[in-house]
């Protein structure tokens, strides 16, 4: 699916409904959540009553009332446009995954342990039923196995084609309605009742049906609402100070000024870029449960992050072999990796693929007389050459091996082996007979990059701090080298959540992401939780957002994502309102301009007259709607710097451009206004 | 023109700037209820008058017990100043015997000093008897302002606490500004302006034979303690009908030098008492630049214009050496008239020493323009710090959300509620400014007040519901308000713009004091730097100031250009 997610930004398969959409959206009722458009609505209606009159009365300005009334219906249109367009791309998907949901039928289990089934259709489900689903089947609706074990398919919700094993208890246990069992079988209680489950709350909040506005919008909405209440107050007495000096306002001209001072950009674009923005996330394979945690991760200060998976490989791997002194690293290499050739454990293969990459290592040309394999009770694997017995393990279990007392154990062994502890590694010895070769060093590798991405989090602001249950001397070293903020070692369930309260008490936002039914609680109390899709459904209840290709790197990106919804709105706001310059020195001087000719030195625009110059302002400002809705669906670019110099930037560009730019832009309508004779 | 009035300018503000620290820290330690150097002389009275009241100067309020206070403490004032003014008559020192003020006018004058206006329908030496003058309205020049001070005080602690529910005790507040700030510094400056010529007595007048041998009657009374707190306070009722352009009021350049300092030095100050005292000293100092910036600017725009004169009159053969010098007095000359204009405007201050409708088109825009923006450079003792944190509250808001976070202010987000609140503030100023401006305009009876025909008409009308609605209180000249219409729309309008403004401010205060207190870092909004001063300087003008430039267009800026066509109405 997640190939089938990236839609371009206009695809005519969105085009064509948004725009029957964008008419539909005119209904006074649904355009009441949108106070400045709703404003530009019933001042469009009222100025065509004005272009009807002006049709029938003698000495009316049919051509210049019709044209403005046109252009304020389309103004109220774009903005309709641009939500439809940014509904029409989750429509898109949502409708992809109702196909997989459609039509599911449950295998109904009469009672708890029996084997009686009937088959109804899954939409009759009800909390708390046992369904049977085997192989080859799709599982009815979300629920918690409670018997058997089953490889799943989960890629209608993930994309990812790898099938996942399902399993009675554990952290495994939570599967998804629509996803389809592969081989094996599963009992399963069903959790949520059907028009609840999770692929229907993923269709809800993609289509934006369920969409409420969220904090920063319903403050940001306020804002503008009170803006176009003060300028509808400056337009309307302007009625009467105007009046003082014998100049009479024509509604239509009050009209256009009202329209174009209020925010009508930002107004226009703002529930195009909050659904935007969650369609972002589900492009990242994230689906959040609301918008305000959307907008929370834009807020967090303090991310925990697992260490495993996120900051290291996971495994830890050989990337040193320390030699004793009389022994070549070569040598050392050679029998370490042919003593690792009976250990198939992670471990093992890294040292097969070190000793052979980077040593120059043979692999041997005859089949060893005897593998011994590493097990968890020996703790170490080894070949037997003829006469050589190679031996690769743990240091307690290899001096057991070999048989040395401690007096007898080479100095420079010793000294390795602590060297590489010390370090938070984990030493292995390697013997040949009872002779100790020396050491190899293992160790958890940090990911390539992760430090430099740590460091943009810093300039950020955003501290980044690893939980492991490594021990606090293992801990320190990888979260050293890795560059975290902080470290939690030897970390319980009890102590993140232990954390996530103690920051929170000094005021910091935490966002975490988690798996298991143990981070549930440390889930819930952070301000975004993430869950992983393939970790249990208490995890997921408790998270505010779930991850579905279950990677934990991912809670960078979705800070991210959250920063530049914040971003675009503030982008265009401040655009917004940094228009209203522009738009004064081109109304302003045309209204008065017959009472008082001296005012004609505002025109600095030099537009050609009067009504060309109201016409061209109010054109300007609806075309600017239309311009700006690539802006607002892709949102504006992001980079990791700190907030002094993204601040620099984006008032450069959208306050500075926004102040500058409509001059340009109501000149050029105007030179094309008049070059057509529009009035 | 001229170096030596820059330099004149310059040297104004910079002794204001060597003032603010001092006097900053200062008020800091004032109202964190710490021990200063008053204290062991004033300490004991403040006790007693806690004692008297039987107030527990420990108790503190929530903000809406808090505004209550205030606004019970300003009707009793309202109603004993009303009750002053109508029964002076009856009350003592009346040398002069004038009569009971009129109900209308005794409305508005007493809404006028309770709200820290000080708009002035009446001719004070021929008006207010002695009592008037000082148990009216120079207590309420001090309570005033007091009261000022302590809503932004209110405000103030909303950024220091985290997760509390009071804001402060009102009583202490007003008591404090009054008793360890105002009055000491009014006593000293009285002093000085006594040294520097302006009388200081009860009597009511005295009778000068002149040249020719006629009998002069010339009006005194107690002017220089009057002075004092009318521009600490930033006040601006004078004694006299003329305000600081009377030589009793402002007797010199050295006086006047002192008027405009005094009503600079407190205002300044609490701006950097507000950085103090949230413990962001850079933040008090960015509010400084922001007020710097824009007041400069205003007083250079004034200077430019008056000095270039009026090309109608040069064409008629007058010198046009001074520039336009109607309504100026030649003691101030034209650069300490632009300073004081600027000022005067961009404080709430609204004392005048020259006739603001004598200045040229674009001279007289400036000062109604400053008052416009809401009187925030930096505006009145305590209200200008409240609108500047509106400001910024809208700055941060606007732009904050531009570095990926929602918006917050010195650690306290700014959500809907205190959104909803500051606009409902902000949306006061033009409702009233521009309405009653508007219906005056369209009302004959109101229209028939005007002394002058054309745009200046109208910039009059809109001069006095800015200046009200403000709480400057500085008049443009030529219309006549001592009428019923005018003194009930001009009281409201004070009224308004007062109190539909700071209760507002207040509940945005208790908002924010409920709210943890975030720590910054690398990722919040900083708002100590020059790109914010910048932005709050953007922020001021655009949101602050663009609504009223159509009516603006109409008033002062055709009269501008009016003027450089050549044309007369």
């Amino acid at each position: 699916m997640s190939t089938a997610l990236k839609h371009k930004l206009f695809e005519p398969t969105i085009l064509w409904p948004a725009l029957g959409q964008a008419f539909a959206k005119l209904a006074p009722q649904k355009l009441m959540r949108n106070p400045v458009i709703f404003v530009t609505e019933v001042v469009a209606a009222l100025v065509t009553l004005m272009f009807l009159r002006d049709l029938v009365i003698a000495g009316g300005k049919p051509l210049f009332s019709g044209q403005i009334a046109a252009w304020l219906w389309f103004t109220v249109l774009f903005a309709n446009f641009a939500e439809a367009v940014a509904e029409g791309r989750g429509k898109a998907q949502a409708d992809s995954l109702r196909r997989t949901k459609s039509q599911l039928t449950a295998r109904k289990l009469m009672s708890a342990d029996g084997i009686d089934v009937t088959t109804i259709p899954a939409t009759d489900l009800k909390v708390g039923d046992m369904v049977l689903v085997e192989a080859g089947e799709l599982i009815p609706g979300d629920g918690e196995v409670v018997e058997g074990i089953a490889s799943v398919n989960e890629s209608a919700i993930t994309g990812e084609s790898a099938p996942v094993i399902r399993e009675s208890g554990g952290d495994r246990s939570a599967v998804t309605g629509g996803t389809q069992v592969l081989s094996d079988w599963i009992r399963m209680r069903i959790t949520a009742a059907p028009g609840s489950s999770f692929v229907d709350r993923m269709i809800a909040l993609i289509e934006g049906a369920e969409r409420q506005k969220t904090p920063n919008e319903i403050a940001l909405s306020i804002l503008l609402s009170g803006l176009t209440l003060v300028f509808l107050i400056a337009v309307t007495t302007l009625w009467g100070l105007a009046g003082y000096s014998g100049t009479v306002l024509s509604v239509t001209v009050l009209a256009a000024l009202l329209v174009t001072l209020i925010p009508t950009t930002i107004g226009g674009l703002l529930s195009a870029i909050g659904i935007a923005g969650m369609d972002r996330l589900v492009r990242f394979n994230v689906i959040a449960t609301s918008g305000r945690a959307v907008e929370a991760a834009g807020d967090v200060d303090t991310l925990l992050l697992d260490k495993t998976g996120t900051i290291t490989f996971g495994n830890r791997m050989a990337t040193e072999f320390l030699p004793v002194p009389g022994i070549r690293a070569e040598e050392l290499a050679e029998a370490a990796m042919l003593a690792s050739l009976g250990d198939e454990t992670p471990e093992g293969r890294s040292i097969v693929a070190l000793a052979t990459g980077e040593y120059g290592a043979a692999t041997p040309a005859k089949q060893p007389d005897a593998i011994v394999s590493f097990t968890a009770e020996t703790r170490l694997s080894g070949v037997d050459l003829g006469t050589r017995r190679l031996r690769k393990g743990a240091v307690d279990s290899m001096l057991k091996f070999t048989g040395l007392d401690e007096a007898r154990v080479p100095a420079a062994f010793r000294q390795a082996v602590e060297q590489v502890a010390r370090t938070g590694g984990t030493p292995l010895a390697v013997a040949e007979g009872n002779k100790l070769l020396g050491v190899i060093h293992l160790k958890d590798v940090v990911k390539p990059g992760i430090k430099e991405r740590f460091a943009a989090l810093r300039a950020m602001g955003i501290r980044t701090v690893m939980v492991t249950g490594d021990n606090p001397v293992t801990a320190a070293a990888i979260a050293s080298e890795a560059g975290v903020d902080d470290y939690l070692a030897e970390a319980t369930p009890e102590q993140k959540l232990g954390y996530i309260r103690k920051e929170q008490e000094g005021g910091r936002l935490i966002a975490m992401c988690g798996d298991g039914t143990n981070d549930a609680p440390a889930l819930a109390q952070a301000d975004v939780g993430v869950a992983m899709q393939s970790g249990t459904q208490a995890a997921r209840e408790a998270a505010n957002m779930v991850d579905l290709d279950s990677s934990p790197t991912k809670l960078i990106e979705i800070v991210e994502i959250g920063k530049q919804l914040l971003m675009t709105r503030g982008s265009l706001t401040t655009f917004s309102i940094a228009n209203d310059v522009a738009k004064y020195f081109a109304i302003i001087p045309a209204l008065f301009v017959a009472t008082y000719p001296a005012l004609d030195n505002l025109n600095v625009m030099r537009l050609a007259s009067p009504e060309s110059a109201i016409l061209s302002a109010v054109i300007f400002n609806a075309l600017i709607i239309i311009a700006l809705i690539p802006l607002a669906l892709k949102g504006v670019a992001y980079r990791p710097v700190g907030a002094a110099a993204l601040l620099r930037r984006n008032l450069l560009v959208y306050g500075l451009g926004g102040l500058i730019l409509p001059f340009a832009g109501i000149k050029l309508v105007d030179i094309a206004v008049s070059a057509l004779h529009l009035v | 023109m001229s170096l030596i009035g820059w330099l004149q300018i310059g040297l104004l503000f910079l002794v204001t700037f060597l003032l603010i620290k001092p006097l900053g820290l200062f008020m800091a330690k004032v109202f964190s209820n710490e021990r200063t150097f008053l204290s062991p002389v004033l300490g004991p009275v403040e006790r007693g008058f806690y004692a008297l009241a039987g107030v527990d100067p420990k108790k503190e309020q929530g903000w809406l017990a808090y505004a209550f206070s205030m606004i019970a403490f300003s009707i009793a004032g309202l109603v004993a100043l009303y009750a002053i003014q109508r029964l002076q008559a009856y009350l003592p020192y009346n040398p002069q015997g004038f009569a009971g003020v009129a109900p209308d006018l005794a409305f508005n004058t007493a809404a006028s000093f309770v709200t820290n206006t000080n708009w002035q329908s009446y001719g004070g030496e021929t008006t207010m008897s002695h009592f008037t003058q000082m148990a009216g309205l120079t207590v309420q020049n001090f309570v005033s302002a007091a009261s000022g001070i302590a809503m932004a005080l209110a405000l103030t602690r909303a950024f220091i606490r985290s997760n509390a529910t009071t804001v402060g005790n009102f009583w202490v507040d007003l008591t404090r500004s009054t008793l360890y700030v105002l009055l000491p510094i009014a006593i000293v400056i009285a002093i000085a302006f006594v040294a520097m010529g302006l009388p200081q007595t009860l009597d009511g007048s005295v009778t000068a034979t002149t040249l020719e041998g006629a009998n002069q009657t010339i009006a005194l009374g107690p002017v220089a303690s009057q002075e004092a707190i009318k521009q600490l306070g930033t006040n601006g009722g004078g004694f006299f009908n003329v305000n600081a352009a009377h030589p009793f009021e402002n007797p010199t350049a050295l006086s006047n030098y002192l008027n405009i300092l005094a009503m600079l030095m407190v205002t300044a100050a609490l701006a950097y008492t507000f950085g103090q005292m949230v413990g962001d000293r850079r933040q008090g100092w960015a509010f400084v630049a922001t007020i710097a910036i824009l007041l400069i600017a205003g007083v250079g725009v004034i200077y430019w214009a008056e000095t270039q004169g009026n090309p109608i009159l040069t064409a008629l053969g007058l010198d046009n050496a001074l520039g336009n010098m109607e309504g100026k007095e030649v003691r101030f000359g034209q650069a300490m008239t632009a300073a004081y204009a600027a000022v005067t405007t961009g404080i709430s201050d609204g004392g005048v020493n020259a006739m603001h409708g004598s200045l040229t088109g674009l001279g007289g825009l400036i000062p109604m323009f400053l008052m416009q923006l809401g009187e925030v450079l930096p505006g009145g003792v305590g209200s200008g710090l409240y609108g500047m944190i509106v400001f910024a509250i809208l700055a941060v808001f606007v732009a904050g959300l531009m570095v990926g976070r929602t918006p917050e202010f010195l650690g306290k987000k700014i959500e809907g509620r205190e959104m909803k609140y500051a606009m409902l503030a902000v949306l006061i100023l033009p409702l009233s400014i521009l309405g009653f401006s508007a219906l005056s305009a369209m009302l004959p009876f109101a229209v028939s007040s005007i002394s002058m025909s054309g745009p200046h008409g109208l910039s009059e009308i809109l001069y006095a519901y800015t200046s009200t609605t403000a709480n400057n209180g500085s008049a443009f000249g030529g219309l006549t308000a001592n009428t019923p219409w005018y003194n009930t729309t001009l009281g409201i309008a004070m009224l308004l713009g007062r109190f539909g403004y700071v209760v507002p401010v207040l509940a945005i205060a208790g908002s924010l004091v409920g709210k943890t207190k975030t720590t910054a870092s690398a990722g919040t909004f900083p708002t100590h730097t020059p790109l914010f001063v910048g932005l709050l300087v953007g922020i001021i003008l655009i949101l602050g100031g663009l609504q009223y430039f159509p009516a603006l267009a109409l008033g002062p800026i055709v009269e501008h250009f009016a003027m450089l066509a050549g044309q007369t109405f």
